[in-house]
């Protein structure tokens, strides 16, 4: 269960005061897959961050499973996002000198798992996402969508509850953005809730929900 | 994988903006343990060299200038020959070994060499006065080089070339150095012709390793002759005691040649040690240089690297990765290029000096494992401690600034 409560969060710009988030209070049940769209600056990326633990709200509070996310220490936010989520991003944030397989690997180094079950469970997480013949490719020997998947194998490594995904399709060709979001379908059916930023309606679309923020401010939910 | 992996495949893939900075961390150890090796077996050699001369004394003219023992006697300066009569005549206790030197310059096929003459103890002996007074006469045995009449000599080569005596040649004799032989193809028999004399070759030199190497060793009379110099001498070297030099044989000699410079070997070497000396403290100078110049551009060179990996300090840390495991690459890293550069700038600096020293210390060097611990020491501190503060910086990163994703 994702909680945000009253949740205000505000940027200096040039010496104005932008609102990035408007006192916001939202529930997202375990197991929900959530679209969050809205124009570029009204919050999106802001609110993902935040609910993962990675931006602290300048007031209210952000609570994951019944833990007050931001009254931990920040090395105590970064063990609950190793241990229940997974985070995707639009550019990838692959680790240019490392493998595939190397990339995918890291989630399950930070976890303390051994070289070869590491590299065990990464070939398998790589193959599922159709990549079993990449596993030594570096980020810039692979195509746009092959390092989505990498990122997506890497994101699913440490078997997240909770999925947050930052504009997944945003960089992708159509054909290979339907199988990522096919894939989102997927992890969602398997149990996992699933949080996606997008500007894409289509995209959007396909989760259960849709929650359009405008201007910091949730402005309408639902199915 | 582990961390190491991360830091090795990072090094790797942006090693060209590693590169200065390590050279100069490089470069520093090297010429530190270049140094140090040098400096080590040159103490070494003078010591070696102090062991197997004793508590030698050498008498020079007063206008003499100190800077090597074996070559203090080639220089222009001359004292009178009587200075040997008044010393075998003194009641001195602790003289051992007299020998009486003149040296001249002479060329055979254009390559020059030194004419020294010697004279040899038989002279000595020879001459009753001393025998009965003098220094042959004394009670012996204070522990120094010492050849008692009587007793079976040493070949005249290895006493000439240890204790610098030799107990007869002829005014036609003639010993030559081990390299002046090497150069003009002399051994054993043959003849020399130096300023119209000739000579017979019987005997060729040892090495030495000193300027001893490239002289000629002859009557000191005959040299004499040669230079046409009357009874006069550059030096005497004397096989102190080593009791009497402490209970002020110097001085003592000094107060019957009030006109001569008498001084002991140590006094000469000492030149050397301040050399040896100086090369410490220029070791010294290159570790404050090192730690100050390298530290600073590994330190800068480390907060690039922060500020240019920040997204990938963002996605760690998203997923998952605390601060201690961001702290540790960065440490990690430091210690890799610590080990890498310890080592390689001991095997730089190591065959450096073994390649150098000879040329410069004119002594051989060998390798010396202790300086690898050394170098390892040096190399890891540098490392870590500019890094520190970088690898703090990056392990309190935000990450979302770190990801620029906001």
């Amino acid at each position: 269960m994702l909680r945000m409560h009253s949740v205000t969060k505000s940027y200096n710009h040039r010496g104005k005061r932008v609102l990035a988030l408007d006192d916001v209070t939202m529930d997202i049940p375990a197991g929900d897959f959530v679209s969050i769209v809205g124009p570029s600056g009204s919050g999106k990326s802001t609110f993902l961050l935040m609910l993962g633990g990675m931006l602290s709200p300048a007031e209210g509070k952000v609570v994951v499973d019944g833990q007050s996310v931001y009254d931990l220490s920040s090395d105590k936010r970064a063990a609950l996002r190793k241990k229940k989520i997974g985070f995707v991003f639009q550019t990838f944030n692959l680790i240019p000198y490392l493998t595939a397989l190397e990339n995918v690997q890291i989630p399950f180094l930070l976890a303390g798992v051994d070289g070869d079950e590491q590299r065990t469970n990464a070939a398998s997480l790589l193959e599922r996402l159709g990549l079993g013949d990449r596993l030594d490719h570096k980020p810039s020997e692979l195509s746009v969508g092959q390092q989505q998947r990498v990122a997506l194998a890497r994101m699913l490594a440490n078997d997240p509850a909770i999925v947050l995904a930052d504009e997944p399709t945003g960089n992708l060709d159509p054909d290979t953005g339907r199988a990522i979001l096919a894939f989102f379908e997927e992890i969602h059916r398997e149990g996992r809730t699933v949080v996606m930023v997008t500007h894409d309606h289509t995209a959007a679309a396909r989760a259960k929900r849709v929650l359009r923020l405008l201007d910091g401010k949730i402005v309408n939910g639902g199915e | 994988m582990k961390l190491r992996t991360m830091v090795w495949r990072e090094i790797f893939e942006r090693k060209n903006q590693l590169g200065t900075s390590f050279l100069a961390i490089l470069l520093g150890i090297s010429v530190i343990v270049s140094i140090k090796n040098i400096t080590h077996y040159s103490e070494k050699a003078v010591a070696r060299e102090l062991d197997a001369l004793g508590a030698n004394i050498l008498i020079l003219p007063k206008s003499a200038s100190l800077q090597d023992y074996y070559s203090a006697d080639l220089q222009q300066e001359v004292f009178p020959e009587e200075y040997v009569e008044r010393l075998t005549n003194s009641d001195l206790q602790g003289l051992d070994n007299l020998s009486p030197k003149l040296s001249m310059p002479f060329t055979i096929d254009g390559k020059q060499f030194t004419l020294t003459g010697i004279l040899p103890k038989n002279e000595f002996q020879a001459k009753l006065a001393w025998q009965s007074a003098g220094i042959f006469a004394r009670p012996e045995g204070c522990g120094t080089v010492v050849a008692i009449p009587g007793q079976d000599a040493e070949p005249a080569k290895e006493t000439l070339s240890r204790k610098r005596v030799i107990e007869t040649i002829g005014e036609a004799e003639m010993l030559v150095g081990a390299d002046m032989a090497v150069s003009l193809r002399i051994s054993e028999g043959d003849s020399v012709s130096v300023g119209g004399a000739s000579f017979a070759v019987t005997a060729v030199l040892p090495q030495t390793g000193t300027v001893d190497d490239s002289r000629a060793f002859a009557h000191l009379h005959t040299v004499q002759r040669l230079a046409g110099k009357d009874s006069v001498l550059n030096a005497i070297e004397v096989v102190g005691c080593c009791n009497a030099i402490s209970d002020g044989l110097v001085q003592k000699i000094n107060k019957l040649l009030p006109e001569a410079r008498v001084v002991t070997i140590s006094q000469i070497v000492d030149t050397q040690i301040k050399t040896n000396r100086m090369m410490s403290r220029l070791s010294m100078l290159f570790l404050v240089i090192i730690v100050l110049v390298g530290g600073a551009s590994i330190a800068n060179y480390m907060y690039a690297n922060v500020f240019e990996r920040r997204r990938e300090i963002g996605t760690l840390m998203a997923l998952g990765a605390g601060s201690a495991v961001v702290l540790r690459l960065f440490l990690l890293k430091a210690l890799l290029l610590g080990c890498v550069g310890g080592l390689a700038g001991f095997i730089i600096g190591t065959v450096t000096a073994v390649i150098l020293g000879p040329r410069i210390a004119g002594v051989p060097v060998f390798p010396m494992p202790i300086l690898l611990v050394w170098a390892f020491g040096i190399s890891v501190a540098i490392l870590l401690i500019a890094s520190y503060f970088p690898a703090r910086r990056a392990a309190r990163l935000d990450p979302v600034s770190a990801l620029q994703e906001v």
